[in-house]
């Protein structure tokens, strides 16, 4: 794995490899390397993909700082995951509103369950 | 500052990056891609070395400086500001200290109330029902579990993370550890001793 992660210049790291800032960013790493590992795409694929995100951010105005780093590895998440036919941008635009509906009836303090009447709301 | 984000405390809250993170691992799972388990186990992995322990820095200089002990405890947001740290914007930081009468637990099931940028990434079990429905019901148990038992003259107190407040416990300092430097103590003190399932490390333990 080690040699994987070396193809990423902008990885926030310490001596023993990546380090989160927030916990979305560990869930979001390990979505992709499950991905990788099941072949829908190659590490090569995945570090293009990431430089191009980037490289669109920064023409944007982005900073490119650690902070923001793992907004645009979130961003390549989403767009691989749609041109690798695994899910459309509308479902996961559909499922995201429904975690936000799930979230806004769920009172604080119990654990957000995502229910199919989520997505009719 | 916009004002559409409104701040309602009944009811949970997630950032857009943390819905759309859950959108995907909701699809992937659905559709075979990823197991949420397997997931879990890659991130407890990395849990422990994720972001700086400032939690520990933060809880060694309390333990030597009484004056920025009472700071901590009158307003955990602004002392911790005092050393530099970044903190979030609306997050509310209280710091509560074990007493010889009185230990404290931390309960929350969303990762989103447990002070991440002080502890690093809350650990699997934090998140999960189970854990936060047993703290409340039956603390010494969990207590238990985790390899601590009280004294039963101990009062232990549960506190639950509200959306804007999230609470890290200020451990007793071990005795045997006079003349410790800050560096020295904060090796002491482990991530669960901040959440109230753990004990500070004892001084011959930790050599």
């Amino acid at each position: 794995m080690s040699d994987v992660l070396s193809a990423l210049p902008g990885l926030p790291r310490d001596v023993d490899g990546p380090v989160f800032a927030e916990p979305w960013q560990a869930q979001a790493f390990a979505m992709t390397l499950t991905l990788h590992a099941r072949g829908v795409f190659t590490w090569a694929e995945w570090a293009a993909a990431l430089a191009a995100e980037i490289k669109r951010a920064q023409a944007a105005g982005d900073p490119d700082t650690g902070e923001t780093y793992y907004w645009h590895w979130l961003a390549t998440l989403e767009r691989l995951v749609a041109d690798k036919g695994v899910a459309t941008r509308e479902l996961l635009k559909r499922t995201r509103d429904a975690w936000d509906h799930a979230a806004d009836r769920t009172p604080h303090g119990m654990a957000i369950e995502l229910h199919e009447a989520d997505f009719h709301s | 500052m916009s004002e559409h984000h409104h701040h309602d405390h009944d009811h949970s809250e997630l950032s857009d990056t943390e819905l759309r993170v859950r959108a995907l691992e909701t699809v992937l799972t659905e559709k075979g891609y990823i197991d949420p388990a397997a997931l879990d186990v890659i991130i407890q992995s990395y849990e422990t070395k994720i972001g700086p322990h400032s939690g520990a820095r933060v809880v060694a200089k309390a333990w030597v400086d009484p004056a920025f002990r009472q700071a901590l405890l009158d307003d955990g947001t602004k002392a911790v500001n005092t050393l530099g740290h970044v903190s979030r914007t609306g997050d509310h930081l209280v710091v509560i200290e074990n007493t010889p009468r009185r230990h404290n637990m931390v309960v929350c099931t969303l990762c989103s109330c447990y002070p991440w940028e002080m502890l690093g990434l809350p650990p699997v079990w934090y998140k999960a029902a189970p854990y936060r429905a047993r703290a409340v019901k039956d603390p010494r148990g969990v207590l238990a579990d985790f390899g601590v038992s009280l004294a039963r003259d101990i009062d232990i107190r549960i506190w639950d993370s509200t959306a804007e407040t999230r609470f890290l416990v200020l451990p007793m300092r071990p005795d045997g550890t006079d003349g410790w430097s800050e560096q020295q103590l904060a090796e002491l003190v482990t991530r669960d001793s901040m959440i109230g399932t753990g004990l500070p490390k004892q001084p011959e333990t930790a050599l």
